[in-house]
């Protein structure tokens, strides 16, 4: 067959980074094909670190700088396929489409799961309506992958400062930063009551480190890029990549589909930022694009496993806020310096509530310790008129705002699915991700559950007023009393629609991520999580994608 | 010079701004700059790049040099999404794949044709009452607004850093950045 490369990986997000730095280093030449614009790399001299991103609220927060463009290319989203075809267009779970892909936008906390989120069947037992199974790797084989990870990326945390944490063989490749103000505050009134908050395992500079500077705390850090490469991913796994002179990369290339031939992948055909198609050959393809695009690329390059696009999970976030009768300067400092892991064990009291309501346990997740920093979005939080002045001045909603965020544990359901809408399309014409999906009586237990102890939290922090809310919203019997940010859910931590395990009638990949009806495809994003843990995904697919990669590089 | 609005356009726009965000201690929302910001983005395609991201990485305001004058150039299909969205889609067929879509260049001279001159006779409270009278406008410009504010003054609004200095907040601080003890500190 004739190839113009060994590999083609499409994506260039921390999945698909990482892949790239395991290939080049074998040997193989490798293009990425990046849908989005490029600012995080100087294609002609990638060993420098050309600066590009900005402390500026209107380009990333409202203008959708890091793309997707939510009219050019939109996605769609119902609660089930009772509510017609759809009932959103635009934005949903909009993770950047740029070089770097979320690891750009994000704060960069990096936790590793636990050694029962990769066995949460066997462990914990199954749950009526949820499809939960088992991962087809354990802990124990993913722990030098994590170290390495980390090391890779360069993670600033603290070893043995989580009581709940799983076992690492070495310390974190740097100290903690420093706590933010607010952060001190709620971790003290959680440590009295007998929570657990810890520095959190962030991969942002907290020395000089791979050549990139200390992080100096400029407060303009989720959702934004890094103006001064201070976050370590994924710049630091493509930039190697690159010097190698083995890979290519390619900004504003969009992948419309794989080309597949008796259950093997010969190539990709893409297009160019004029609207051109294109087509590469290629002998193995690494998907990286993230658990909405992946399935929709699967989708439109004709493949036919019906898991491909099933159990869709976000995190179920379960935000309480406190406005505090002091300022908290949460504009100051790296976004989220404290979490804690208490709401993921699953405990007595986490098994009582869970037998109410027929369950046989329920789980949460991790805390975030968190405090607003965007005075745009703070000032359309507020009324216009005189008040608009006093509110922007006394900012309850900011500057003396507290928050804890959970990233509950969310069930993968067969009817939670990604697809393709049958009628909308994106700018080139190609139908669009469809997310259908309902929250499981899970998730809204252990909302509930774990939400009435963050408030009392966050009273013994000394907040005058306390406002608690959900994403998505909850609806039914069992809606709370939280109020509703969106109907869409607003967590980037997307996962589970292209589940890997040991057999075929049940998984989309083999345990190594290869397709089982194409394996000279390789997935090596979060589609491939049996289940989601209450944990951000991101270190943990950095960690499968060194271990799928090197394996499939050979 | 306006790079959008007619001068009469522009003067109902600053009394309605002037509404939104009243004077107090603090000049109000148009002597903030609100107006110029929301011309810059009606009038964003009348300037080379359009006026749609400034660049990076800095401002200059804390070191470095500024950069945030450069605007980005757009791609074919960025540049067609923010058309659509500015100018509407004008019955143009690659702009209506997802539906026609009403720009916010008709939405502001539809909106202010409807306060009309009329609005900068009203005294004060008769104007916050025609505000409320024309809620789904009255909201649509309080967003832009609040952008106008507090947004990074290279977009045409926060004059003079006006929007940040009465709340003594910095902005864009890099490549300063703050110190650890900032961060920790009360």
């Amino acid at each position: 067959m004739s190839r113009d490369f060994d590999a083609i990986i499409i994506g260039s997000g921390p999945a698909g980074s990482t892949a790239a730095e395991v290939l080049t280093a074998a040997g193989l030449s490798v293009l990425i094909l990046e849908r989005g614009r490029n600012h995080l790399i100087d294609l002609d001299n990638p060993a420098a670190l050309p600066q590009r991103f900005s402390n500026d609220e209107l380009k990333y927060m409202t203008r959708h700088f890091l793309g997707p463009d939510p009219w050019a290319e939109p996605r769609t989203f119902r609660t089930s396929i009772t509510d017609g075809d759809r009932q959103v267009v635009g934005e949903v779970n909009n993770l950047p489409a740029t070089v770097g892909g979320g690891g750009v936008h994000a704060d960069g906390k990096l936790p590793r799961f636990r050694e029962d989120d990769f066995l949460v069947e066997s462990e914990l037992g199954p749950v009526e309506g949820a499809s939960i199974a088992d991962w087809p790797v354990t802990y124990d084989e993913m722990e030098p992958y994590y170290a390495e990870a980390e090391r890779l990326v360069g993670v600033a945390g603290l070893a043995g400062a989580n009581p709940f944490a799983a076992w690492r063989s070495g310390e974190y490749p740097m100290p903690p930063g420093p706590a933010m103000y607010g952060a001190l505050v709620t971790s003290a009134a959680a440590q009295k009551l007998g929570y657990h908050p810890y520095p959190a395992p962030t991969g942002v500079n907290s020395i000089e480190y791979d050549g990139r500077p200390a992080c100096n705390n400029c407060g303009f850090c989720a959702y934004f890029g890094c103006p001064i490469h201070a976050k370590g991913d994924p710049v630091a796994p493509l930039r190697r990549a690159l010097v190698t002179g083995r890979a290519q990369l390619r900004p504003q290339s969009h992948a419309s589909s794989i080309l597949i031939r008796n259950g093997k992948a010969t190539g990709v055909e893409w297009i160019d930022a004029q609207g051109e198609r294109h087509i590469e050959r290629a002998e193995r393809i690494v998907v990286a694009c993230g658990a909405m695009e992946t399935p929709r690329l699967l989708l439109l390059s004709g493949l036919t496993n019906t898991q491909i696009g099933r159990n869709v999970m976000f995190h179920m976030q379960t935000f309480v806020f406190g406005i505090m009768p002091f300022r908290v300067h949460g504009h100051i400092g790296r976004s989220v310096t404290h979490v804690h892991d208490d709401h993921i064990v699953v405990d007595d009291e986490a098994r009582a509530a869970a037998a109410e309501a027929d369950l046989p346990w329920i789980k949460g997740g991790l805390v975030e310790h968190c405090s607003p920093s965007h005075v745009i979005a703070e000032a359309k939080q507020y009324p216009w008129g005189p008040q608009h002045k006093i509110m922007m001045r006394e900012s309850p909603m900011r500057d003396r705002l507290l928050g804890f965020c959970m990233q509950g544990d969310d069930l993968p359901q067969v009817t939670n699915t990604v697809d393709l809408d049958p009628a909308v399309t994106d700018i080139w014409g190609l139908p669009v991700a469809r997310t259908t999906y309902q929250l499981h009586t899970h998730e809204l237990i252990a909302s509930r559950h774990h939400g009435a102890k963050l408030a009392k939290i966050m009273k013994a922090a000394g907040a005058e007023r306390i406002m608690t809310a959900t994403s998505p919203k909850t609806t039914g019997d069992l809606a709370t009393s939280h109020a509703e940010i969106s109907q869409v859910p607003i967590s980037r931590h997307v996962a589970g629609t292209a589940r890997f395990g040991t057999d075929p009638s049940s998984s989309a990949c083999d345990p190594w991520g290869r397709l089982w009806e194409a394996p000279n495809i390789m997935i090596a994003d979060s589609s491939v999580f049996p289940t989601g843990s209450g944990y951000g995904p991101t270190l943990t697919l950095v960690a499968l994608s060194l271990r799928n990669s090197r394996a499939f590089a050979t | 010079m306006p790079a959008f609005l007619t001068p009469l356009q522009y003067s109902i726009l600053e009394a309605v701004c002037a509404r939104l965000v009243p004077a107090d201690g603090a000049p109000d929302g148009a002597e903030m700059g609100a107006v110029d910001y929301i011309d810059t983005l009606l009038g964003a395609f009348t300037f080379t790049p359009p006026r749609i991201w400034a660049g990076g990485p800095f401002s200059g305001r804390f070191g470095g040099e500024s950069s945030f004058s450069d605007f980005e150039e757009l791609s074919p299909a960025e540049e067609l999404a923010w058309r659509t969205r500015i100018e509407g889609s004008l019955g143009i067929p690659e702009r209506e794949r997802l539906g026609p879509v009403i720009g916010l260049q008709e939405t502001y001279t539809r909106g202010l044709a409807e306060l009309g001159e009329k609005f900068l006779a009203l005294d004060p409270a008769a104007q916050d009452d025609r505000l409320r009278k024309a809620g789904d406008f009255t909201r649509r410009v309080y967003g832009h607004v609040c952008e106008g504010l507090y947004g990074a003054p290279e977009y045409g609004g926060n004059r003079g850093l006006a929007g940040w200095h009465y709340l003594n907040y910095e902005g864009d601080v890099q490549p300063r950045g703050y110190t650890d003890s900032e961060v920790s500190g009360e």
